[in-house]
Formats: structure tokens, sequence, C-alpha cells
């Protein structure tokens, strides 16, 4: 019954592809939502107004259409780039633009805008005097960061990165209209080929159930130890 | 809409991109993308105030399967959602033949259905959310003034629980908004749609998806500032004073 008309291994490999694409993605949108978010919370008007220009550009764009605008136009802006090395250095390279790459880099770019905006919640949770404790220990500002601010901020931060990385997650499908070959897309060739919508894509859901049930048990052990030292109050 | 693009048109002579021609793609690819999300969103709207009320219930049979219906809809990508009802029915024998042959023959059907579906598991949860969060005291006053159970749901609950879902939804709104960038998948011209058949034609994909990011973004600005105003009008109640 499980044979999926030969499909099964492609499937695999496909909820695999999904899988890999989610993480990078995940870790790229924590890195630049810190960013972001830090840079919102500088004191430096540029910074400040450059971060906000950002995620409400973001924000106002449905994901599939920056997806087709970094990759289609990647492609075209990479060339642009070379053509342009090209005749300066008199060199002639060429450098493709991979779909994972830009899969991972829209997606990161994408949800790096909403992370920014749980840090920013979550950094202003953090009382000021902890801050100063630290400072007044003379730790320096990364120091300060990595053991006071950051520790403390992630007990606030987590359900809304946990939040976010669901959208993410299923965002994920989307690359599959760009020709990625992640489940969605094998799923979608399947069917097209063999009519049965029902043995493809039943399965394919349930692999993103899979996956959101695998990371909530994540979450909850995060959770937990970011909650430590905390548990009396509330 | 025509005279509107004869006026325009001596502005765009000089462009090779933004011709007549695609500027009614564009606009046929609105007319789409608003229509589908507009119906899908009202009938949403409809189905999940029953659907809350249910699951907000204490009968297990009602708000199990309620619970379920969420959890599938909300756990797995519109995408999939999207192609379960396009292909679902299409592969049946003899559909073509029988009554329902309109919802195979134009994809406008198998998408609202997805999205009708999609947006009212999400409005149900809000509106879960909010009815629980009715502050004991509205329920005892209803009870005190000798209201059934029902009245006090259609005078106090439910009222009081739509206004505090109202920034939820909005975002909601925005949301489906975008997840309709989908419908493209399968053949229909939305925005999305008609952007990339320019990006094809022209092979411009800057002029092309900035253009229709643009439209986007000028629908989601004026929906949410649609519902600020909404917002500060039903919520004023709750400002501090």
């Amino acid at each position: 019954m499980f044979d999926f008309q030969g499909y099964g291994p492609r499937l695999l490999e496909g909820a695999w592809l999904t899988a890999e694409l989610a993480v990078l993605s995940l870790i790229a949108a924590l890195v630049i939502g810190l960013m972001v978010a830090s840079a919102k919370s500088s004191r430096s008007m540029t910074l400040k107004s450059v971060a906000t220009v950002y995620t409400t550009l973001i924000r106002g764009v449905p994901d599939l259409v920056m997806m087709m605008l970094l990759f289609y136009g990647g492609q075209i802006g990479m060339n642009m780039a070379t053509d342009g090395l090209n005749a300066w250095l008199g060199t002639d390279m060429f450098i493709n633009v991979n779909a994972f790459a830009a899969g991972v880099v829209t997606l990161g770019v994408i949800y790096g805008a909403y992370m920014s905006e749980t840090f920013r919640g979550a950094f202003l949770a953090v009382d000021a005097g902890q801050m100063e404790a630290a400072r007044a220990y003379g730790m320096s500002p990364w120091l300060a960061f990595r053991r006071v601010r950051f520790p403390l901020m992630m007990r606030h931060a987590l359900p809304g990165i946990n939040n976010n990385w669901l959208v993410l997650l299923k965002s994920t499908a989307l690359v599959s209209i760009i020709g990625l070959s992640d489940m969605v897309y094998v799923a979608d060739q399947a069917t097209k080929a063999t009519h049965q919508p029902f043995l493809f894509m039943l399965p394919v859901g349930l692999g993103y159930l899979a996956i959101t049930a695998v990371s909530e048990l994540v979450v909850t052990g995060l959770k937990r130890r970011f909650d430590v030292g905390f548990s009396q109050a509330t | 809409m025509e005279q509107w693009l004869t006026q325009v048109a001596p502005f765009l002579s000089d462009n090779l991109i933004f011709t007549p021609n695609t500027l009614a793609q564009y606009w046929d690819g609105l007319v789409n993308t608003v229509q589908l999300v507009f119906i899908s969103l009202v009938v949403g709207l409809f189905l999940a105030v029953p659907l809350a009320v249910g699951r907000a219930s204490r009968r297990v049979w009602l708000n199990v399967p309620i619970w379920l219906f969420n959890y599938v809809f909300r756990g797995t990508p519109l995408l999939i959602q999207l192609y379960i009802a396009y292909y679902g029915f299409a592969f049946i024998d003899g559909v073509q033949d029988s009554a329902f042959a309109f919802f195979i023959n134009d994809p406008v059907y198998p998408a609202l259905l997805a999205f009708t579906l999609n947006t009212a598991a999400y409005t149900t949860e809000i509106f879960v959310g909010a009815i629980r969060a009715t502050p004991q005291g509205e329920l005892e006053a209803a009870r005190a003034y000798g209201m059934s159970a029902a009245t006090a749901y259609r005078r106090v609950v439910l009222p009081s629980a739509f206004r505090r879902a109202l920034p939820a939804y909005g975002n909601e709104v925005i949301f489906m908004l975008h997840a309709s960038a989908i419908a493209s998948a399968v053949t229909i011209t939305d925005l999305t749609g008609a952007a990339y058949y320019v990006y094809a034609r022209f092979y411009s994909p800057f002029p092309a998806f900035i253009f229709v990011a643009l439209v986007y973004m000028l629908l989601s600005f004026v929906l949410q500032g649609g519902f600020k105003v909404l917002e500060t009008r039903m919520l004023r109640h709750l400002k501090p004073a």
C-alpha cells in the first residue's frame, strides 16, 4: 500500500530538503532578526530608519512575490554584476544562482523581519537594572549581551520565535513554485503523473504535522531551560 | 477603466514594459485577487462564528472535531490544501458529466474552497481565544439579569469577544491577502500571476515583481488603516483614560 508508485524515495528526499531548508532559513532569520532588533534599539537614527523601512517593506509584500523577485531577479542581478566585473577585469566568469541558496536567503530575509519584531519586544522586557548590573561588573557590551541580555530575553522571545518558526516551516512549501524539489514539488509531480492526489498530498501534509510535533518537543525543552530561576514568578 | 487607459497611454508611450496591455493584465490580476480574498474572508468569517462557539463549548463531541479541523488546517501549508482542492476532485471518474463539472473547469472554485476553510480555521482560533477571555463579571452580570445561555452569548459574550478579536483578525486579513498569491500556482491570473506573465514575457523580473509588490503593499496599508480606524471606534471603552 505504501509503495507510493515508486515515488517513495523521492518523497523522502523532498522531506529532507524541506527540513534542511526550514532549519537553515530559521538560523538565517534568527541572525538577521537579532541584528535588525539591535539596530532598532540603537541610538543611531540612520540604523533605526533603515531597520524600520526593511521590516515595513517585508511585511507588506507576500512571501511568494518576494521569493520570485529574489530568485528570478537574483540571477539577472548576478549576471549584471559579473558582466560588469568581466568588462572591468577582462575575465569570463558566470555565477549560477542556486535555487536552494535563493530559497534560504529569501526565507531568512522575510522571517528576519518578523523575528526582529519579536526580539525587539523581548529586549524591552528585560529589566534595565540587569544591564546596569552587568555594566557595573565591568562586562564589555558583547559579554553583557551574551551572559545577561540574551538569556533573559529568550524567555520572552521564545513563544514569538515558535510562532514565526511554524509559519516559516509552512512557507517553505512555496519554494516548490520556483522549482526547488521539496516534498510539495515531488507530490505535485507525482499527482500529475499518476492522477492520485490523495496518495501524495495527504502524506506530505502529515509530514508537516510530524515536523511540527518534533519541533514542539524541542521548544518545550528550550522553554524549561530559559525558565530556570523564574519558576516561582507569575 | 478603458477611458483611464487611453489617458495614461501617452505617458507610457516610451515604456516598453508597462504598456496599456500589461497594465490591463495587472488590473485583471488585481480584480481576481480582491475577489478571491474578499469572498473567502466573508464566507470564512460566517463559518468561524459557529465553529468558535462549538470549540469553546465543554461538550467533547463538539469541541474535539473542531479542534482537529483547526489543527490540520493550521498545521499544513495552504499550498497543500489548495492542491488537494484543485486535484482532489478532478480525477474522479465521471465528474465532468456531473453537476460539479463547473468546480473542476474553473480553478477559482477550488481556490475559494481551500482559502475559505483555511481562513475559517485561523479565525475560529482567534475567536475562541477572545471568547475564553471574556471577563467573568460580564457573564455574572448576564446571569444576574436572568438571561438564558443563548441570550447571554448573543448579547454579551459575542459582541465583547468580537471587539477583543479585532486586532488579531486584522492580521489574519493581511495574512490572507498575502497568502492568496499562491493562487497563481493553479493557473489563476491573480496579481502575482500577472506579474509572472509580465516577467516571462519581457524577461524583466525587477519591474514586473517590484510593481506588483508595491500594489500588494498599498492594499496592505489600506487594510491596516481601515482596521486601525475600526479599532479606535470599537475599542474606545478599553482605552486608558
